[in-house]
């Protein structure tokens, strides 16, 4: 059996006297969804911070495509195709839409040590950058500026700017998060055309779009897998149960 | 091997008045998160004070405790009237008004005591020189300074780790919200803080006066050189200040003392005389520079993240 | 680059034609003095565009910035001292010198952030100002005197104020044409991208400190070409040209004007300057007043000059 796209060995990550990450071990096949749930507080961007390179791991190793990835920064991971979106709106404010595209999409196209062209005319960085905004619903709103955007907006402009890198796997951090009826099940659609592309690890709290995309289901409590299989077995389990409905804390459902 | 001994007990004295500016200086950043430029002209006023109230009183410690006591009014002063609006501002921000205290200081010194340096000459009593140990002897002036600035380090970690309003002060600097929604009057605490900064800063200016001349720009002079402790031993830290302070003072002082005889031996008797003083400036920058190279973060830092 | 017809275009539009009309000025008038104080002032807006390129754009608050004036200064003065008087071979060791200064203090300082750069970028050019204050042989404390302007054989006669004036206004207006390109090119939105969010910059891919160290290596080099033409100008170099108080007054300048505009720095340069004058003939002790006024800056002039006009166009 071929290595899976992305194996995660034995993660650990302390916080002082907290551990965050506990002996965490899954794998993501080439064009699967793999969801990552759990309650509040369980560590879910923490241990997507150590995936993407932003947080230092105590222990453990990451490999994507049978590479360890472990010591690398996280810009040489976005290189490799790794791509992430941020559970707290991560853009550059100051510039349009199209802007934020085109800068990921000008990542793949070569260096950027250039200094006199200008890079806003680079019809290829232009094209895929729109391609990437229609793609996610945002055709229409190119130019405009980050800030004036609504949060659903940005939401999306987040999955088009990790697009535009072509990525060979998609780490996204709750890309739902506040966005409405309309919007999210735009984003469900989306997610499911993407799989047969790209590989997706999904951390989300709505369930209905997690059982709904899911190839397989990791459980995240107190940093430990507590459960990981296909979504029938994961709803079946008397722990995963145990851990939503015994929390307060546990969100069920976006409205 | 006389002169070894000296130039060490040199070091260390320097060093620990560096320790009294830095760690002011780290008070205000970690707690209030400003940036003082001006910090070298409470230094300076502090020197000015001393040389004015001692001539003015006859009586060197009258005169020190005047000085002490008007360094740390300045300081609240200051705050009130100007500084506390910078808060939660850009760093940049900080540097800029800072930077124009610090031309508005020199200027008004220059205004009101004259463009030339006052000196502060030393009460008998305090030039004698003291045997420490026999066949050593140290002026006991420098002697009074190293215990005075370790008596106010010593006050500062007990202070800072030991009372109610120390641990206010590290709450403070972890976690700014926090203690204002605990109903603790923030602004006083900031003007308190930032007078006690002023206090240290005025104490090292007026304990250094005696020794070198006090003139118009000396705070700027040794500012860098705070800055400069303050990056080796350790961002938020103030055992990384006292440790490095001491680093600093040292081979500051062992290098502009040892160093001219040495390059003397290797380069002519006029190359080496003027080449020595500014290789002697450079070694605390090179220092720094391989603190940089090899631990960016400060040979002691507070947080370990 | 959109042209309208706005109160911040026009203003600068007058500046500058300000500017490239004043040695008729000067002639006509007679005012000489005129002349020589509006070159200072140019090579100086040469200094602030290159800090601009790095704190507005790059976001990185450099407040060592003036040694490269003094390295590009001591290059001219250094030459011109051991026979070398050729500007074609001043100046660009004047530049190289620049470059490599600033290759290693970057190397080092961008190790750092916020405050610490600042406070590293500060001590480094102390540093710098130290060794010129101990090389005896080209007058240490003492400073410099150049007794023959870079020759460049020919091509242009720096002894002639007229020329010099053009030749320094020519390279205000080339670099700040430069600076133009670089940003709005890839590696500028590079630049301007890690200054707004590097988190978002790393994910999608870019190694941050190269592209900054690059920036810095300009942005020094831009300044080492100032230092060349100050030193030209004043016929003098000393250490006192890299003290720390003048990368605050380039900072100022930066700030005055309007940082991250393209014409910010020379506005704020022109008007810093001329503050200066003016102030200083009213009183010996101008930077009393000069001090708190750049507190009230501070506090209440957001976007500096530039900004302020561009308000008046809203309002």
């Amino acid at each position: 059996m071929a290595d899976p796209l992305l194996r995660v060995d034995n993660l650990v990550r302390r916080f002082g006297g907290i551990i965050a990450t506990d002996h965490v071990s899954l794998d993501v096949g080439d064009r699967e969804i793999h969801a990552i749930i759990g309650p509040n507080g369980a560590g879910k961007t923490t241990l997507i911070s150590q995936l993407t390179g932003h947080l230092a791991p105590h222990g453990g190793s990451i490999h994507l495509a049978g590479r360890d990835i472990s010591r690398l920064p996280a810009w040489r991971r976005s290189a490799l195709g790794l791509a992430r979106s941020f559970q707290i709106t991560s853009l550059l404010p100051d510039f349009t839409a199209a802007d934020n595209v085109a800068l990921a999409a000008q990542a793949r196209a070569g260096h950027s040590f250039r200094f006199f062209a200008d890079a806003r005319k680079e019809k290829p960085l232009r094209d895929a950058a729109h391609a990437a905004l229609q793609r996610v619903g945002l055709g229409g709103r190119a130019d405009v500026p980050v800030a004036k955007l609504s949060h659903g907006e940005q939401r999306e402009l987040e999955l088009a700017v990790a697009l535009a890198t072509k990525p060979r796997i998609l780490l996204l951090d709750e890309p739902m998060a506040g966005l409405g009826v309309t919007e999210s099940a735009r984003m469900v659609k989306l997610l499911a055309d993407l799989r047969s592309e790209v590989a997706i690890v999904l951390v989300e709290h709505d369930m209905e779009a997690v059982f709904a995309l899911a190839d397989r289901i990791s459980v995240l409590v107190y940093g430990r897998i507590i459960a990981s299989g296909v979504p029938d077995a994961i709803r079946g389990n008397d722990e995963v149960k145990r851990a939503y409905l015994g929390d307060q804390h546990a969100v069920t459902k976006h409205v | 091997m006389l002169l070894l001994v000296e130039q060490i007990l040199n070091g260390l004295q320097f060093g620990l008045l560096l320790f009294l500016l830095a760690a002011g200086l780290t008070l205000v950043f970690g707690i209030m998160d400003l940036v003082n430029l001006a910090h070298g002209s409470l230094y300076m006023m502090g020197a000015y004070f001393a040389a004015t109230f001692v001539a003015w009183t006859g009586n060197f410690l009258l005169g020190s405790m005047l000085a002490l006591g008007a360094t740390l009014l300045l300081g609240i002063v200051l705050e009130f009237v100007a500084l506390r609006h910078l808060y939660g501002r850009d760093h940049l921000d900080h540097v800029l008004a800072t930077f124009g205290l610090i031309l508005f200081f020199n200027e008004a010194v220059r205004l009101i005591w004259g463009p030339a340096g006052l000196a502060l000459p030393l009460p008998p009593w305090l030039t004698v020189p003291i045997q420490i140990v026999p066949g050593i002897h140290y002026p006991a002036y420098r002697l009074a300074i190293i215990v005075v600035a370790l008596l106010v380090a010593l006050l500062l970690y007990l202070g800072v780790m030991r009372t109610r309003i120390g641990m206010l002060i590290r709450a403070g600097a972890s976690n700014r919200e926090m203690i204002g929604a605990l109903g603790i009057n923030i602004k006083l605490l900031y003007t308190l803080v930032f007078g006690l900064g002023a206090a240290l800063a005025g104490l090292a200016g007026l304990m250094q006066a005696p020794i070198l001349t006090v003139q118009i720009g000396m705070g700027e002079n040794i500012l860098i050189l705070a800055f400069v402790v303050i990056v080796i031993g350790g961002i938020g830290s103030i055992r990384g200040a006292f440790l490095a302070a001491i680093l600093v003072g040292l081979i500051d002082t062992l290098g502009r003392a040892f160093l001219p005889n040495l390059l003397r031996q290797i380069l002519t008797s006029a190359s080496a005389s003027t080449a020595a003083p500014a290789l002697s400036s450079m070694l605390i920058y090179l220092l720094m520079a391989m603190v940089l190279v090899v631990r960016p973060e400060g040979l002691f830092p507070a947080n370990r993240r | 680059m959109t042209m309208a017809f706005n109160v911040r275009n026009v203003v600068t539009a007058l500046v500058v034609a300000g500017l490239l009309l004043l040695p008729l000025y000067s002639a006509l008038s007679g005012n000489i003095f005129i002349l020589t104080l509006f070159t200072r002032i140019v090579i100086l807006a040469l200094a602030a565009a290159s800090l601009n390129l790095i704190m507005g754009y790059g976001g990185m608050m450099s407040f060592g910035h003036a040694a490269y004036l003094g390295i590009g200064g001591y290059a001219v003065g250094m030459l011109a001292q051991e026979g070398i008087g050729s500007g074609f071979v001043q100046f660009p060791v004047a530049l190289g010198a620049s470059a490599l200064f600033a290759l290693v203090i970057g190397t080092l300082s961008l190790r750092t952030r916020g405050v610490y750069f600042i406070m590293i970028t500060l001590a480094f050019a102390q540093m710098a100002y130290y060794v010129a204050s101990g090389l005896a042989r080209y007058g240490g404390d003492d400073g410099l005197t150049i007794y023959k302007r870079s020759d460049f054989s020919g091509l242009i006669n720096l002894s002639s104020r007229v020329q010099f004036y053009y030749l320094c206004l020519g390279c205000l207006l080339g670099i700040i044409v430069l600076i133009w390109r670089i940003v709005n090119s890839r590696f500028g939105l590079v630049l301007q991208g890690l200054r707004s969010n590097e988190q978002r910059m790393q994910a999608i891919g870019f190694p941050a400190k190269r592209y900054r160290l690059t920036c810095f290596v300009i942005a020094g080099t831009m300044c080492g070409l100032a230092g060349a033409l100050l030193a030209n100008n004043t016929d003098f170099v000393s250490p006192a040209v890299m003290y720390w108080t003048r990368s605050g007054d380039l900072m100022v300048m930066v700030i005055l004007g309007g940082m991250g505009t393209l014409f910010g720095p020379l506005i704020g340069a022109v008007v810093y300057l001329l503050l200066e004058e003016f102030l200083s003939q009213l009183t010996e002790y101008w930077a009393i007043i000069m001090g708190p006024l750049l507190l009230l800056i501070v506090l209440f002039g957001r976007g500096g000059i530039m900004g302020l006009l561009g308000r008046l166009n809203r309002g």
